[in-house]
């Protein structure tokens, strides 16, 4: 199975869910595990091929300009995780199907974890680090749907936030490491980036990348400082935190430092800043694990610890401490996982997760106690379980780096199999209590099978290292190391009576004697003062919060007018600036000279906007003067060799200002004196030199001479698009997609409208509607007769006018938008002359289904040429006689114009019939019975048939 | 010609923008139409001005450069779709509020500084 459909298929799947939800929890849980089984299998069918040391690869190229690939990889490493990521995740699947309460919207949840899911495999396997850094925001944003999932918690909200801020942040930097990254290597290929390891390490920007990069990885992982949000992200379902937490996020920046660990580390910086987060997130976590009531606290607190053991070993930068960073990370997301799941279980069961309410459940809940005692023994570090042997491995490691390092982690150590034994002792242990809130008893096969397997995985690692997991570590180490040249190690119970042995003696025996005075040092832990992370990051949101509502404030105090100044001065400004800045004399173009048509024109042009700017507050007066200025522009069109812009134009125009004239029936028909004498001078000082500068701007364009890729359209337009008309050629052809995206912008503005007015016509405004009185005397003959008959007689000739536009359109000026504009000028002119219902009765489609067909057509058509191996929107045309006709074509382009032709007229007719509904709702009587003249009404027959 | 085609442009873009600095609604609208105006016949105009040279085939060459046509022509439906757009805005907002002033009544800083209610845990 290709790669990036190996990825693609969750969020595929995520589509599931949702609609199996209907069909029963049983089946939309099977659904979704269906998917996943799929995609295991596929990851599962390359894995022989991967343990052999190949690395498979899928390349989609995308824009490789940009080096935007959609490229995926396949190696060790990306196997361990894509296994772990899809195993663990079908496991999560079995367990939440009998976890989640019947109130719970399944569907949802499963589509979020998909979406999760998919992101996850998204970023093992991406070879593209642009890709993987759209992945790693997936996964932040799909967590926290899933954190927040019950969205009836606060904590599970606030956790929810909180985990998406620091990640979130983690993320931006990410971004910005891992760019420089690219910049200093020049590719954004990781194979690439990964063998060029000289090259970044003595780069000047090493340090930077390195520190972007890693506050990414630390804040996923939840390294020292930014281990607070993993606890509180805890508030989530258990299955979630199973996952998320335990199993694959956190372990995203560990994926993620193991990733670029032969570029990156061996560096002293490297060392100090991540074997030192490592170590400190490592005893830190354990000693609070150690003094958590909660179940899931206290294993959260303890993922902190391990996450910071890994992060250790990888910061120590030797070959080996990798390889045993691997073997742990397997290890972990075993036993861990299977604890969150038996913490679940102890929850979901006894309705409390309360250490000090528990106790006694071992002959309660026998199954659960043994599964979670091998897990915290494994945990602990006990053998012969998997824990011990990479604990032990780990400690070998540590105490090699040094003293303090040894001693620190012995401390750790120590804390973890405390907690590990509490989780055994004070919860299964001691006498049975009468007071739990629920009767405790073990659940049902089907929520205890996916931990029991993990367990059975746990003591099967332990005893047979070599067998279950020797090739995967072999070949995710030398994944990591960058080299096949593994270093020397031994996954084995039995190495000895060494230091690792001696440490790992003391840790044990030192860590009972901790859980012994347990409540001892409880005391002493209650009554010292500790910095409360969530209380300092929520003081710095605030912070953050209060800022920007204090900016916001300042910069948006309501009064739009001087928003709009300020944009339009600051837009004269810089354009001022950048005009002086360069050379902005004439050009030596020959410039046409001025006739005497155009100059009449000019004075027309001149006169009108002046007019209106003198008399604009006579509204009525002010939007003939546009209606004469657009004239005037489109009259100019034709002169100056445009007659497709002279033909548009006017039709806008007309359609333009019918609505202009429509709204103002409804407004206020004059515009009160409320500027001051001053600010009219500001207002008319920025006009004049916007003006100014575009006039300038326009005559240094003008004159100069030009080249364009416009040659090629011209020379390409018949031999490459079959048309005549250039500017049709260009607009359905050439450049389609901007006509297509163009289409698109016209169609939401029309539903645009259609919302707004909707929207209006539900609410409080309605009533003023009502009672709306027109303020104008009206003509006492509301559809004029003349103008009836005229307009229906003018209907189907316009229809026709409409139709030769549209097909002369690719030879001859004309097309689909101008045709689009002369057919709704004809529908039109029946609202204005019959009314409103008569017209709105006669029409046969919705308008919202014309928009709808036309953008669809246009689509349909570009996608088409897919079909032929060509890319979207390329056109083809053939020529065709049918006697007697002339000649004639047939261009894929036509079937392009039609939506062009249809969005156009769809929209147009939403926006002006939307307003024709507004006074549908005025109590000013509009002709309730539609104003109609049949002529047949007055035929014999007609009459008969009426008897 | 040319400069007849930029002062007419310039013109209407000095009273385009006057207008939209008025307010009231409606002006605002006109103000957007006639900068709209000036707008498409500027990217038309980059094309440079020609006379009896229409990019259509049928007729003998030269040509006048027909992309800055193709473009101006969709920008002067999309003109419509805004005008069209804004025009309906400001009608529902005056049906809505009863007034069609460009500024919120209590445009006065001190009112506007009210702190913005928080979310459920400030």
């Amino acid at each position: 199975m290709s790669l990036a459909l190996i990825a693609a298929l969750p969020f595929l799947g995520a589509l599931l869910p949702g609609l199996m939800i209907r069909a029963g929890r049983n089946t939309c849980a099977t659904a979704t595990g269906l998917v996943t089984l799929v995609a295991l299998t596929g990851l599962l069918l390359h894995a022989p091929a991967v343990l052999n040391g190949e690395v498979i690869q899928t390349q989609i190229t995308w824009m490789p300009v940009l080096g935007l690939n959609a490229n995926f990889f396949l190696d060790g490493l990306g196997l361990l995780f894509a296994g772990l990521i899809l195993g663990i995740g079908l496991l999560i699947i079995l367990y939440a199907r009998f976890y989640l309460a019947k109130s719970d919207p399944m569907g949802q949840f499963y589509t979020y974890l998909l979406l999760f899911q998919g992101a996850m495999v998204g970023i093992v396997l991406s070879d593209n680090i642009l890709l993987l850094l759209i992945f790693w925001e997936l996964t932040s944003l799909s967590s926290f749907l899933l954190i927040g999932y019950w969205r009836h918690l606060p904590e599970g909200r606030q956790g929810a936030r909180m985990a998406l801020a620091v990640t979130g942040m983690g993320g931006l930097a990410l971004i910005g490491g891992m760019l420089i990254l690219g910049n200093i290597v020049g590719s954004y290929d990781l194979t690439v980036i990964l063998e060029n390891r000289e090259l970044i390490q003595q780069s000047d920007l090493y340090v930077p990348a390195l520190l972007l990069i890693l506050l990414g990885a630390f804040t996923k992982s939840a390294q020292f400082p930014f281990h607070f949000w993993l606890p509180h992200a805890m508030a989530a379902p258990t299955p979630v935190s199973a996952y998320l937490h335990s199993a694959t996020m956190v372990k995203a920046g560990l994926f993620l430092m193991a990733r670029m660990w032969p570029v990156l580390s061996g560096t002293d910086i490297w060392f100090w800043l991540v074997a030192g987060a490592g170590l400190i997130t490592m005893v830190m976590g354990a000693v609070i694990a150690l003094f958590k009531d909660d179940l899931k606290g206290l294993l959260a607190f303890s993922t902190v610890s391990h996450l910071g053991l890994i992060t250790m070993l990888l910061g120590i930068g030797t070959d080996v401490a990798a390889v045993v960073a691997v073997f742990h990370i397997i290890n972990h997301a075993t036993f861990k996982a299977a604890l969150f799941m038996t913490a679940g279980i102890i929850d979901h069961e006894a309705h409390t997760r309360d250490i000090k309410r528990l106790g006694g459940l071992r002959t309660l809940m026998p199954v659960t106690f043994v599964l979670a005692t091998v897990a915290s023994l494994s945990m602990a570090g006990i053998p012969p379980l998997n824990g011990f042997l990479s604990k032990e491995m780990m400690l070998e490691q540590a105490a090699d780096v040094g003293f303090f390092f040894g001693l620190m982690v012995t401390i750790g150590a120590m804390f973890s199999v405390a907690y590990s034994l509490r989780y055994i002792v004070h919860v299964f242990l001691g006498p049975k209590r009468e007071d739990y809130p629920a009767k405790p008893h073990d659940p049902g096969f089907g929520m205890w099978s996916a931990p029991a397997l993990l367990v059975v995985l746990v003591v099967l690692i332990g005893l047979f290292p070599n067998t279950m997991v020797g090739p995967l570590v072999a070949t995710t180490g030398g994944a990591v190391i960058g080299s096949s040249d593994l270093p020397y190690y031994s996954l084995a119970l039995w190495h000895g009576f060494n230091v690792a042995l001696l440490m790992s003696v003391i840790a044990v025996g030192l860590g009972y004697l901790v859980l012994r005075f347990h409540p001892m040092f409880e005391e002493m832990w209650n009554d010292a003062r500790r910095p409360e992370a969530k209380e300092i990051f929520d003081a710095l949101i605030d912070l953050c919060a209060r800022g920007a509502d204090r900016l916001t404030n300042a910069l948006h105090d309501g009064a739009m007018t001087r928003y709009l100044a300020i944009l339009t001065a600051s837009a004269v400004i810089f354009g001022a600036v950048a005009f002086l800045g360069g050379t902005h004399g004439t050009g030596t173009r020959e410039p046409l000279p001025i006739t005497v048509l155009p100059a009449i024109g000019w004075v027309l042009l001149i006169v009108a906007t002046l007019v209106t700017l003198w008399l604009h507050r006579n509204r009525l007066l002010a939007l003939v003067m546009v209606a004469v200025i657009g004239l005037i522009i489109s009259v100019g069109f034709a002169y100056l060799s445009a007659p497709d812009l002279a033909l548009t134009q006017l039709s806008v125009e007309v359609v333009t200002v019918i609505l202009l004239l429509l709204a103002l029936y409804y407004l206020p028909k004059e515009t009160p004196i409320e500027s001051t004498p001053g600010r009219r001078l500001r207002d008319g000082a920025i006009a004049g030199f916007a003006g100014l500068g575009v006039t300038g701007l326009l005559y240094a364009i003008m004159t100069r001479p030009h080249d364009s890729i416009s040659w090629f359209h011209l020379e390409q337009s018949y031999p490459g698009g079959g048309g005549t008309n250039v500017v049709n050629v260009i607009l359905v052809d050439f450049r389609g997609f901007d006509t297509f995206g163009e289409i698109i912008v016209l169609g939401i503005a029309a539903v645009g409208i259609y919302a707004i007015v909707d929207a209006m016509l539900r609410g409080p405004a309605l009533r003023r509607v009502a009672n709306f009185k027109p303020d104008f005397r009206r003509a006492g003959d509301r559809h004029p007769m003349m103008m009836v008959v005229a307009t229906r007689v003018i209907l189907p000739v316009a229809l026709t006018v409409g139709v030769f536009i549209f097909l002369r359109g690719h030879n001859e000026p004309g097309g689909g938008f101008i045709a689009g504009l002369v057919v709704s000028i004809a529908l039109l002119m029946q609202y204005m002359a019959s009314g409103f219902s008569w017209a709105q009765k006669r029409q046969r489609f919705d308008y919202h289904a014309i928009i709808a067909a036309g953008i669809i057509i246009a689509a349909l058509t570009g996608v088409g040429s897919w079909f032929f191996g060509a890319p979207f929107l390329s056109s083809a045309f053939e020529y065709y006689t049918i006697p007697p006709l002339s000649e004639f074509e047939v261009a894929s382009a036509i079937a392009f114009d039609v939506g062009v032709f249809l969005t156009v007229v769809g929209s147009v007719m939403l926006a002006l019939a939307e307003l024709s509904r507004i006074g549908r709702h005025t109590s000013d009587a509009v002709n309730t019975e539609p104003m109609d003249i049949d002529p047949r009404a007055d035929t014999p027959r007609a009459k008969a048939e009426e008897h | 010609m040319e400069f007849v085609v930029a002062s007419s442009v310039g013109l209407l873009t000095a009273a385009g923008v006057y207008l939209m600095l008025r307010m009231r609604t409606f002006p605002v609208v006109v103000g957007l139409a006639l900068l709209a105006y000036a707008v498409n016949v500027f990217l038309f105009a980059s094309g440079r001005l020609t006379l009896n040279q229409p990019p259509v085939q049928i007729y003998e060459g030269p040509w006048s450069d027909p992309l800055p046509q193709a473009l101006a022509l969709t920008a002067i439906v999309i003109a419509f779709g805004m005008t069209a757009f804004t025009v309906i805005l400001a009608l529902v907002s005056f049906l809505t509020s009863g007034s069609d002033s460009l500024d919120m009544e209590n445009s006065d800083p001190a009112v506007a500084r009210t702190p913005a209610k928080r979310g459920e845990d400030a």
